[in-house]
């Protein structure tokens, strides 16, 4: 038995198929994700598994190492948001979503430092030690909205776009300020004293972090696109270019300590149009499942390793800190939301309701990378108090917030997701409009939100696309031919339950369209195959087809059902006008 | 007219032409008749301009849908070209083809078909179930307003200007 030999690669797989075979679990039973999320039932599994580690080795299970999680467990996750992040809404809201990262994350941080400072002060609770600048370290980890917590929660939910990509873009983006903020304060407490100076320096290298961490995601963007530009003969790796590059933006960012969460979204965003058209049908599906499973096997593992570690003697417990805490996250985000969203309404036409503004305080969990972080601080005396509270927020804001949030956004009504098919037609109105806007902008010299975006798909047409895209050649074939099959299989399984009279045949189809649309002769008939090949052209044509359908799940892959049911319908449309 | 085409960044707009169109459309400005005006002055700039209004915070559901109304109105005019009060298959097909006409590795062919396909859509939305020998002739207002039911046209179409005042003058 030669398992020292094995040990490593035997345990990591264990671990993984022990969270694969929860998530199976859970979806055996159907009604338990709809009432309980799937996050608070694997911290729960890693909860039993600690249990039983520290029962049977009578000694602290193993604690998540930091570095595992933020060198190969964040990644995954972070790279399947910002590849599947819907542009056009996240752009349309930037402006709003980079206030509450920022000037959001900043207040909660002062807020929730000062006030546990002020709770230290008093002598009831034997907390004189901690000073100030732990108790600012301590709310820089804990401020911070977690995306993965906030991802598990809010895909489930499906509540309008808005506002889930407001609470989303807010959690992927504030790690720049976490990061910042993270760093100063712990230098702050080994230094002897702190000038003025230094709190300057701290400013400006928030900018450096941010700034940073888009031109290293930009840049190997950049490259990934050029690079799969060549990649026509060996189509086999194209799908290994687009992890590569996305993890080494993460990891040179990591390096120069600038943002690498911020870094790979920026690739992940800016590659995808282009390697989208460059790569081929079979790597493109490829590329989508492997993210796909990977963040998912990631997502899991996390939320594992949470409650396995939470077992232990790890922890001090000093009840009033940890109450305070939970107390002050809560009261200081929905001060925080208000604040921010009063500001924010005042420039907006569209504005964001006292509803909306609730669910975005309700929605701010915390989660892994709170608890990472408190891993990694220095070890002082009292830092398996914050420890324990890092841990009791966490689990808090998982399981009563997680649980309670689907009931209350029901018992709200807030306004939810339009489950409607994208239709040719409404992709065209909006482009319509689009380009309507920015000509009025022209004309009345105002530099708009259309006018950039104009400029910028100018800039796009003329030069990236030129370096970054092949040569424009048309493959309709590979998608007409798929389509075909569908439509095909389709008209057989109509034929089959009877519905349709006659044999099934596209000609027959196609003449009764004529005299649906207009008497006039068209040479060119309402071909079935060629819609989705409409689709793949407006597409290509860089305007984005809004998938409608709920873009994060874990479970499948945007777009999966989509082709079919829209044959079906199409098929069904056309049936029913005969 | 020829004063809109010295505008150096509207050369790009694949849409221009409908744009500068709109300006000189009578239905736009509120004229009695129909067809197009040669000249504008600063006036019936403004009338064309407030149909991009942002809309108010103390506005009730009647006055929304009115606002509504009017912006797809202006919309309307402008894919219908022909001032008939309908939208053709022929001009929806113009309007397809001149979006675009950025690029220029489209043939017209599958312009065409987008149009076509667009427009079987439209009909199944507004008209349902049509029998055979049916014809559907063009979309009305009524059903360009169905169609756009699904977009919140209001919080969309306007624009933010810095100046306010010159607005309030049309009203």
């Amino acid at each position: 038995l030669d398992y020292q030999h094995v040990q490593v690669p035997f345990e990591i797989t264990l671990w993984i198929m022990l969270a694969s075979l929860a998530k199976i679990g859970f979806h055996l039973y159907n009604k338990l994700p709809s009432v309980v999320p799937e996050s608070c039932l694997l911290i729960f599994v890693g909860l039993i598994m600690g249990g039983i580690i520290y029962g049977l080795n009578d000694k602290s299970p193993p604690v998540m190492d930091s570095d595992i999680f933020f060198l190969y467990l964040l990644p995954p996750i972070v790279l399947d948001a910002g590849y599947f992040m819907p542009s056009r809404p996240f752009f349309e809201n930037i402006g709003t979503i980079l206030l509450y990262a920022v000037v959001g994350t900043i207040w909660n941080v002062f807020g929730i430092g000062f006030s546990l400072y002020g709770i230290c002060q008093v002598k009831a609770f034997h907390l004189q030690d901690v000073s100030l600048l732990h108790n600012l370290l301590f709310g820089s980890l804990i401020a911070a909205v977690d995306p993965v917590a906030v991802l598990a929660v809010f895909e489930e939910i499906h509540v309008n776009e808005k506002l889930h990509i407001l609470v989303f873009g807010e959690s992927l983006l504030n790690d720049a300020v976490t990061v910042v903020l993270y760093k100063l304060f712990r230098s702050f407490c080994e230094m002897p004293a702190i000038k003025s100076m230094d709190v300057f320096a701290g400013v400006g290298k928030f900018f450096v972090v941010g700034l940073g961490g888009v031109l290293v995601g930009l840049t190997f963007g950049m490259t990934a696109a050029f690079t799969t530009r060549f990649t026509k003969d060996i189509r086999v790796i194209e799908p290994l270019f687009v992890f590569l590059y996305s993890y080494l933006s993460y990891l040179t960012a990591e390096m120069f300590h600038l943002s690498g969460i911020v870094a790979i979204i920026v690739c992940a965003m800016g590659m995808k149009r282009y390697v989208e058209a460059n790569i081929s049908l079979k790597s493109h599906t490829t590329v989508k499942y492997f993210m796909k499973m990977w963040s998912s096997v990631s997502d899991t593992l996390i939320f594992i390793f949470l409650g396995v570690s939470t077992i232990g003697e790890n922890h001090e417990w000093n009840w009033p800190y940890i109450c305070f805490t939970v107390i002050f996250c809560l009261i200081w985000r929905a001060l925080g939301v208000l604040v921010l969203t009063f500001f924010v309404n005042r420039f907006h036409v569209n504005t964001i309701t006292s509803k909306d503004q609730f669910i975005i305080a309700y929605g701010g969990l915390r989660g892994a990378i709170c608890f990472s972080l408190v891993f990694l601080l220095p070890d002082f005396h009292r830092k398996k108090l914050f420890i324990a509270a890092t841990t009791v927020v966490i689990l808090f804001t998982v399981f009563v917030q997680g649980m309670t949030i689907r009931p209350l956004v029901d018992l709200l009504a807030v306004k939810r997701k339009r489950e409607s098919a994208p239709t040719v037609g409404e992709q065209i109105h909006i482009r319509f409009l689009d380009h309507l806007l920015a000509g009025i902008e022209d004309i009345s010299g105002h530099w708009g939100q259309y006018y950039w975006k104009d400029k910028l798909e100018y800039f796009n047409s003329k030069y990236l696309q030129k370096i970054l895209l092949r040569e424009y050649d048309q493959p309709k074939s590979s998608i007409v031919l798929l389509y075909e099959k569908l439509e095909r299989k389709h008209a057989i399984e109509l034929a089959e339950a009877g519905q349709l009279g006659h044999a099934p045949s596209h000609p027959s189809l196609l003449n009764n369209d004529r005299t649906v649309i207009t008497d006039k002769k068209l040479e060119d008939a309402l071909n079935p195959d060629v819609l989705e090949n409409i689709q793949e052209i407006l597409a290509r044509n860089l305007y984005r087809i809004r998938r409608t359908g709920p873009a994060y799940n874990r479970h499948t892959l945007p777009g999966e059902t989509e082709p079919a049911e829209h044959a079906k319908e199409i098929l069904i449309l056309r049936h029913k006008s005969l | 007219k020829e004063n809109f085409d010295s505008i150096p960044d509207l050369e790009f707009n694949p849409i221009r032409g409908k744009i500068v169109h709109a300006f000189f459309d009578k239905r736009n400005l509120r004229q009695e008749s129909d067809g197009l005006v040669d000249e504008i002055n600063f006036e019936d700039f403004l009338t064309i301009m407030s149909y991009f209004r942002p809309i108010e915070m103390n506005m009730d559901e009647e006055q929304l849908d009115r606002f509504r109304k009017e912006k797809l109105k202006f919309l309307f005019h402008m894919y219908d070209s022909d001032h008939d009060g309908k939208i053709t298959l022929q001009e929806y097909r113009n309007v397809v083809e001149e979006l675009l006409s950025g690029n220029p590795h489209l043939e017209k062919e599958s312009a065409r078909s987008i149009a076509d396909g667009a427009m079987l859509e439209a009909a199944s939305i507004c008209v349902g179930q049509m029998g055979p020998d049916q014809v559907y002739e063009g979309i009305t207002f009524d059903d360009f307003l169905k169609m756009w039911q699904g977009i919140d046209i209001e919080t969309k179409m306007h624009v933010r200007f810095l100046n306010m005042e010159t607005i309030a003058h049309c009203y």
